[in-house]
């Protein structure tokens, strides 16, 4: 059998119920590929990337959110405006640095902001101990690009230090 | 160790469990974060190697992961990187990444553990037909233990931090593979989904964000991860899963009523006869026709072949797959010539014994 659309072989039969009558359709790979991607416009879920710039279109005049763009992560050395771009954040630290934006963004995209489920059994945890080890280490790293290696190697005994209490 | 999974089929394969007719699979991940490290995207190579290092010896000492193999996926050829992305063992995205990464595997393959992927951890469990519960009592088990031995970043208020905004706070996503062909057929498909986005769900294809729903293959999973606790989340993807069964059943017995029954029987034996028959084949071709076996078997249309023997064909017939077990790189031309004469082999028809005897 021909594919009804050109005259490749049929290899695809595809029964059409989109109204009540069955239709047939006899189609080549190309065709039926053709025809199955034409149907298929399920919407993609929104990313998050979209729906950061959609709520900033909103809230942010050009000149505060080239403000808010310039602003760093004290830890991770990440922009805002990196997060913004990629949709990926830099250290925990962040969600802290950037709460005031990544609320709304929450809300939005879970209709909450607040944890219910699932906690660590592991007693206190202290959020400004851990992200210093992080801020320790790209120091560290920018130490070593300046060939300061005295520094570098001292900071490496305070991440050590650190490591070997927790 | 590759070589000797090849010939197998792995957990989510295995064509058993509840409602196994239509439910492939039930699938559980956690994203998890160390609390001293950033996030991928600003780690050093120094700290990709450290945090791999440090999750692989942590994991040494717990007896939970003595199964485990670790495998270091950045010495691991594209063909082997492949191998496992089909096998659903690592994401394409560790596949494709850069840099010091890694996956721990069991041997029935219930369980991966990817380290550095889009987080520092990515745990997932697998099991076979519907069974969201079994996959969430051993994965909460897991994250327990790994708990015990590394330092997860965690906010009070928003849970576990992730790299992404999307997967803060449980870091869980609890997907069901279902099989679909009848409501592809009758064209049904996409209104289920439409609904399912209402309800905060996300329909994706066989190989998650992007793929295409290869064979009639898709995974239902949960949109949200914060604000619902993770029994929550569970529900919520369970809790449609019945009906998407009761869907496709109806689509079923439509297309096999009255006089559709001859359509859709002429077009599942023609699937079967190609399938038996075809001297170069592609893998996408060889997908959308097994799905319609598939369907056949279940249906009764189709006697002599069981169901784990189609599932073994999805996963043997994938190009990774095909050149793992004839142990030669195969250029796309020679694939479909092997894939023909593999799916020849497992698919004999009783009908060349029945003419050899007279």
């Amino acid at each position: 059998m021909k594919c009804q659309n050109c005259e490749k072989p049929a290899t695809f039969h595809i029964t059409d119920l989109t109204g009540d009558e069955l239709l047939a359709l006899h189609l080549c790979p190309d065709c039926a590929k053709e025809y199955l991607k034409s149907d298929d416009d399920v919407e993609e879920a929104p990313t998050i990337t979209g729906v950061l710039q959609q709520q900033l279109k909103l809230e942010q005049t050009a000149e505060d959110l080239k403000e808010l763009d310039s602003r760093e992560c004290p830890i991770c050395g990440i922009s805002f405006y990196e997060f913004r771009q990629s949709g990926r954040l830099g250290c925990p630290n962040d969600y802290a640095c950037f709460a005031g934006e990544l609320e709304p963004l929450l809300v939005n995209v879970h209709g909450d902001n607040v944890h219910v489920g699932k906690r660590p059994k592991r007693g206190s945890e202290d959020m400004e101990m851990q992200t210093e080890t992080i801020r320790l280490r790209r120091e560290m790293k920018e130490a070593v690009e300046n060939e300061d290696y005295e520094k570098a190697s001292q900071l490496r005994d305070r991440i050590r230090a650190i490591e070997g209490d927790s | 160790m590759l070589d000797s999974m090849a010939s197998s089929c792995g957990e989510w394969l295995k064509g058993n469990g509840p409602d196994s007719d239509i439910v492939m699979s039930s699938r559980i991940r956690l994203a998890r974060n160390l609390a001293d490290y950033p996030f991928i995207k600003r780690c050093t190579d120094i700290d990709r190697a450290s945090i791999e290092s440090t999750v692989r010896e942590k994991l040494k000492t717990g007896k939970e992961f003595k199964d485990q193999t670790f495998i270091n996926v950045a010495e691991l050829d594209n063909l082997d990187r492949q191998f496992l992305v089909e096998r659903q063992l690592i994401s394409r995205e560790l596949a494709d990444a850069e840099g010091a990464r890694a996956v721990a595997i069991d041997g029935l393959e219930r369980m991966s553990l990817m380290v550095n992927e889009e987080d520092h951890l990515r745990i997932q469990v697998m099991k076979s037909g519907f069974d969201l519960q079994a996959a969430w009592d051993q994965i909460n088990q897991v994250d327990d233990r790994i708990e015990e031995q590394l330092n997860y970043a965690f906010h009070k208020d928003l849970g576990y931090l992730t790299a992404c905004p999307t997967n803060v706070g449980t870091g869980m996503r609890v997907s069901v593979l279902v099989h679909l062909p009848a409501l592809v057929i009758t064209k049904h498909i996409e209104k289920v989904f439409r609904t399912f986005q209402r309800i905060n769900l996300v329909v994706r294809g066989l190989y998650g964000e992007g793929s295409q729903a290869m064979g009639d293959f898709y995974q239902v999973s949960n949109q949200i991860t914060l604000g619902k606790s993770e029994e929550e989340l569970i529900k919520q993807v369970g809790d449609v899963v019945p009906v998407l069964i009761n869907y496709e059943r109806k689509a079923r017995d439509f297309l096999i009523s009255g006089e559709n029954q001859h359509n859709l029987f002429d077009q599942v034996s023609r699937a079967y006869g190609t399938l038996q028959n075809a001297q170069q084949i592609s893998s996408e071709e060889t997908m959308y026709l097994l799905s319609q076996v598939r369907m056949g078997v279940n249906l009764g249309l189709i006697g002599d072949l069981e169901i784990p023997t189609i599932n073994k064909l999805f996963i043997h017939t994938q190009p990774a797959h095909l050149q793992k077990l004839r142990r030669n790189e195969l250029d796309t031309m020679e694939r479909n010539i092997e894939r023909a004469n593999y799916l020849k082999q497992h698919l004999k028809s009783d009908l060349s014994d029945d003419a050899e005897m007279n």
